[in-house]
């Protein structure tokens, strides 16, 4: 199983690939992630690659070749949708962060993003913001995730709530369960 | 027990299971988190080093000492660590003394894409390199293992795809490696030119002994397969070659330098066609054709940036790729919302100063709407370009500054300072004081006053260094006080002598508290001005301008710039 996770630097990618890797090893599959960090975080736009299976080479994932897009942010789906398969799927989270050329006027915030998509759209800033705070969108992400993937429930939550610090569990734990019956 | 490791945490695991006592490095991406691994161990000892020259002297001397120690950087740390590396080539060593180095292909995090490989033919130093984490961990631990055989230092090269993936490695545990008696050895270790010239002739013999044995070294190997296809390939290309062309014959080189010869005349004779697969520069494929062997290399695969399974298909296959990607708005990284440093480019855009940049966060001042530098080549040239500057125009040190961060000037800033003072430059230099190391993922430096294990430790007072090589006019300044900064670039601009300001306030990252984000009201004109800020907290969207409440951190610039107090929110 090939997962590509975009987003925007900051938003938590990295937190859900290691979440990922966790359930993935627990269920005894081979497992590569590869990450990107520095320059790349500070606001860009980023990917990290998740392969699962039972013999993995390649940590890296090539265009056309994703079984699913998991995206932080509507346009970052966008941009990335052409490393799914024919059959592949892209789960979203609806919320809009503008690049820097868009907020200097140089380009626009592509309209009609939705009707580009096949796969599921998820209010993932609107739902952490219930669940207590926006920086839960990931675990909201996270939630829907592991509905469309159709993981056990117990575990692949257990694997993030052991990612994460103490004192916001609560709060990550809410936000799971509402990206969860949101989809 | 087996364990899904990040690449740099696999070398760090093979060191520490090696018996490595000493680790130093000055941050890099992506080599970093080998010796932030490291320093969770307490039975080795690690430093951040000021920079990378002197994290090999201190490899250098523990070695020398008898201790097995490890250096790591990224690739263009290297250069700084040259000088000793090379001349560490020619003493040799006491305990294993191995230098981590981590090339970036496709520049993720760099200022170019130089190959480590090269840099390692010219000092005449071994270079293993895995392809995994399981083979980073077991090539960290035995390249101590050569190290001390040949009696050499070894580079253990990465690409940012085996730094920063992660992959299954098995655990070992740490086999204690004691440290070496010691006793005094001129002719080895003082590298003057008559022990010099002698032991030129010991490396020169050494590294055609690493040559034969390397033929007969467990690392290379050779993976039979079609008799049509060879594949020569070393580190992270190995994995896209097993995706690729899984019928292929593989020869894998886990040492790629120097490089076995035999066995690879044996592999191309035995295959078709034998084609060298590797990222970057030709090295592999230029050494064996120099040897005198028929291999395709660089005339199918590019020079630049990495490669993957697809690139492999295409450039072997000749297949086509085809997915092609949407025509979408790029999204460059940014300053972070509430950045410290966004107060300062926003006051040299202003004032349409030359910025002369440097390497870290701060470089991205180049992006729109900031866009305040002029030029950025590597670490600590800010202020040595801006006297350059100043030398061909006497004019110029009015309207241009230096813009150096805090770590920055520590690993080379200084030096240029006191070549400003001493040769009379009247430039004036501002330290993006963020009290880390940022854009390496907030590593402590000597003016934290906390060591790599967050131990209190003497804290280097930047301000004072300035003064004691001679900069009399040195000022603090909160880079969130527009007006006060800006005053005060202004007054140092029109000085005649070498000024330095220390914009001091720490990066926003570090302040770990969640805000509820500023709000807009119904005064806003839309005068755009705010979005002069380039923050990306700040949105202008079709209902006017927003601020994104996930994003903003309360810092307080938008209100301070918006003349019209349409901007809510307490400052934090």
């Amino acid at each position: 199983m090939d997962i590509l996770i975009v987003g925007v630097g900051g938003q938590g990618t990295l937190l859900a690939s290691r979440v990922l890797g966790k359930y993935a090893l627990e269920n005894g599959y081979d497992v590569k992630l590869s990450e990107v960090h520095g320059m790349a975080q500070r606001g860009g736009s980023v990917m990290t690659y998740v392969r699962i299976g039972e013999k993995i080479a390649s940590p890296i994932i090539d265009a056309g070749c994703a079984d699913l897009v998991l995206a932080f942010e509507k346009l970052e789906a966008l941009r990335y949708v052409h490393y799914l398969k024919p059959q592949g799927e892209v789960l979203y989270s609806t919320q809009e962060i503008m690049p820097m050329p868009v907020v200097t006027g140089a380009a626009e915030y592509p309209q009609g993003i939705e009707k580009k998509l096949r796969g599921t759209g998820v209010d993932a800033l609107g739902l952490a913001l219930q669940a207590g705070n926006a920086k839960a969108a990931n675990s909201v992400m996270l939630g829907a995730l592991c509905k469309k993937m159709g993981f056990d429930r117990e575990k692949f939550e257990s694997a993030l709530l052991a990612s994460i610090p103490q004192k916001t569990v609560e709060m990550n734990k809410k936000a799971f369960g509402l990206g969860y019956g949101a989809v | 027990m087996k364990k899904l490791l990040l690449g740099d945490f696999a070398v760090a695991r093979g060191a520490w299971e090696a018996g490595v006592k000493v680790a130093a490095a000055y941050p890099g991406t992506p080599s970093t988190e080998i010796t932030e691994e490291l320093a969770r161990y307490d039975d080795v000892y690690s430093e951040w080093s000021p920079n990378e020259k002197v994290a090999l002297e201190v490899g250098i001397g523990a070695s020398i000492r008898g201790a097995r120690a490890i250096v790591s950087m990224k690739h263009v740390g290297l250069n700084v660590a040259c000088d000793p590396l090379f001349t560490a080539s020619y003493t040799g060593v006491g305990g294993g003394l191995v230098i981590a180095v981590a090339d970036d292909p496709s520049v993720f995090s760099s200022q170019n894409e130089q190959d480590t490989r090269l840099t390692a033919v010219s000092a005449k130093v071994p270079v293993l390199e895995p392809s995994d984490s399981a083979e980073a961990r077991d090539f960290a631990k035995l390249a101590f293992e050569l190290s001390e055989k040949y009696d050499t230092p070894v580079i253990l090269r990465l690409t940012t795809r085996v730094a920063h993936s992660q992959s299954l490695v098995e655990l070992g545990e740490r086999e204690e490696a004691p440290v070496r008696a010691y006793e005094r050895n001129i002719p080895k270790y003082v590298m003057m030119p008559a022990n010099a010239r002698i032991k030129h002739v010991v490396v020169e013999e050494r590294m055609k002994k690493m040559e034969e044995d390397a033929n007969e070294l467990c690392i290379n190997r050779i993976e039979e397969g079609s008799k049509e296809l060879g594949i020569i390939c070393s580190g992270g290309v190995y994995q896209y070659v097993k995706e690729a062309l899984p019928e292929a014959s593989v020869l894998k080189l886990g040492m790629v330098y120097p490089l076995p010869y035999k066995l690879i005349e044996k592999f191309a004779k035995s295959v078709k066609r034998c084609i060298v697969a590797e990222e970057l520069a030709p090295h592999i494929e230029t050494l064996v054709k120099a040897a005198g062997i028929a291999v395709e290399g660089k005339n199918i695969f590019p020079l630049c940036g990495e490669f993957s399974a697809n690139l492999i298909r295409v450039c072997v296959r000749g297949e086509k790729a085809e997915a092609k990607p949407a025509e979408v708005p790029a999204r460059p990284p940014v300053l972070c919302a509430g950045c410290p440093h966004r107060g300062v480019f926003y006051v040299l855009s202003k004032l349409k100063l030359n910025v002369l940049g440097d390497i870290g966060c701060y470089t991205l001042g180049a992006v729109p709407p900031l866009g305040s530098m002029d030029a950025v080549v590597c670490m600590g040239a800010s202020i040595g370009m801006t006297v350059g500057f100043d030398k061909a125009d006497p004019e110029v040190h009015k309207h241009s500054v230096a813009v150096i961060g805090d770590s920055t000037f520590i690993h080379s800033g200084i030096t240029g300072l006191i070549d400003a003072v001493y040769n009379k430059a009247p430039i004036t230099v501002i330290i993006l004081d963020n009290r880390t190391t940022g854009m390496t993922g907030h590593q402590n430096h000597p003016a934290t006053g906390k060591t790599i294990k967050n131990e209190p430790t003497y804290e280097l007072d930047l301000a004072e260094v300035c003064r004691a090589v001679g900069v009399q006019s040195v000022h603090t300044v909160d880079p969130g006080d527009l007006a006060l900064l800006e005053k005060t670039v202004r007054e140092e601009l029109a000085k005649d002598e070498v000024s330095v300001i220390i914009a001091k306030k720490p990066c926003v990252l570090l302040t770990k508290k969640l805000y509820n984000g500023f709000r807009v009201n119904e005064k806003c004109k839309k005068c755009r001005a705010c979005l002069k800020l380039g923050c990306p907290a700040i949105v202008n969207g079709k209902d006017g301008i927003t601020i994104d409440v996930s994003l903003c951190t309360e810092c307080g610039l938008c209100k301070s710039v918006c003349k019209f107090g349409a901007i809510e929110g307490e400052v934090k």
